[in-house]
């Protein structure tokens, strides 16, 4: 029998390998715009299986907003990331240094 | 083991296969797809959790427009992936520490959580009987009740989003010819064209 155990441990794997994913992609800022996806969907995973087993259906109305900002911050990164590229030829983010912060 | 359980397993397996991939595939189109396939197998888990609608939402939003939009900037951009990619080696072995010690804390975290006696109790909103009202209905029911102003407010972010994706990526260019229509709408016809009376054998000289 699948219980909430299984869906956090899926999770949590899936957290886990977002994470490595930007680390592992130091240079690719497109690989780590998804590696970001990644995470933010194993969140989802964590709140709806909260909320399915619990019984409670705030869990989806909150996955609602995380999927809702996250769309936001794709399009946003993207938006950013072509505009980089259309200035300095490279999306290599140890490039990013225009501003000298 | 029933069969619900062995599709939580295979969706379970193809969503961290696919992550997996995601992450280490040689090209970014690739990666892409990998994604793509790892949202439908959690749209799958979503609908076997019984949250129908979040599982269609995730096929349309994600799938439908952030995965689009990412292969969009991926086949648009002319990046040369292969030197981005040459590094990938020296990173590995600092990638997997630190995921391993992630993976150490959760396991340690997983061990000793436990559900709160209390947990039941504090539910803010208890999903109603299948028989009485479906997902999507009851999600409605209380997205446009009890959280209608956090609603309007993911709306103001999408469209804040909109505004300034449209424009960071807006330019002008000035080396292209483009139609002014005002200046075409208010154009004289009697001063456009001029009739000139050509005598024969002489040219207008």
């Amino acid at each position: 029998m699948v219980g909430l155990e299984h869906y956090l441990t899926v999770a949590a794997a899936l957290f886990v390998i977002g994470i490595f994913g930007i680390f592992l992609n130091r240079k690719n800022i497109i690989i780590i715009l998804m590696s970001i996806e990644l995470i933010l969907l194993s969140v989802n995973i964590n709140l709806v299986a909260f909320s399915s087993f619990l019984n409670d259906l705030v869990g989806q109305v909150f996955t609602m907003f995380i999927l809702t900002v996250a769309a936001a911050e794709a399009a946003i990164g993207l938006a950013i990331l072509v505009c980089f590229f259309r200035n300095r030829g490279t999306i290599d983010v140890e490039d990013v240094n225009v501003m000298k912060g | 083991m029933g069969i619900a359980d062995i599709t939580f397993y295979a969706f379970a397996v193809t969503l961290l296969g696919a992550g997996l991939l995601v992450t280490v595939s040689r090209s970014p189109v690739h990666s892409v797809l990998w994604l793509i396939l790892t949202f439908i197998s959690a749209a799958g888990m979503f609908v076997l959790l019984g949250a129908e609608f979040i599982a269609m939402l995730l096929i349309i939003v994600y799938v439908g427009a952030v995965a689009v939009l990412f292969l969009f900037v991926v086949m648009m951009l002319d990046i040369d992936f292969a030197k981005l990619k040459g590094e990938m080696a020296r990173y590995f072995p600092i990638a997997s520490v630190i995921g391993l010690v992630l993976l150490m804390q959760m396991a340690l975290l997983f061990g000793t959580w436990q559900e709160a006696e209390a947990a039941r109790d504090l539910r803010q909103a208890p999903t109603p009987e299948l028989a009485e009202m479906h997902n999507t209905k009851a999600l409605g029911m209380i997205i446009y009740d009890q959280y209608f102003l956090l609603f309007q407010v993911a709306g103001l972010i999408l469209l804040v989003a909109m505004i300034g994706a449209i424009v960071l990526t807006l330019r002008h260019r000035k080396d292209v010819k483009r139609q002014d229509v005002v200046a075409q709408m208010h154009r004289d016809p009697a001063k456009a064209m001029e009739l000139k009376d050509v005598k024969p054998g002489q040219g207008l000289g």
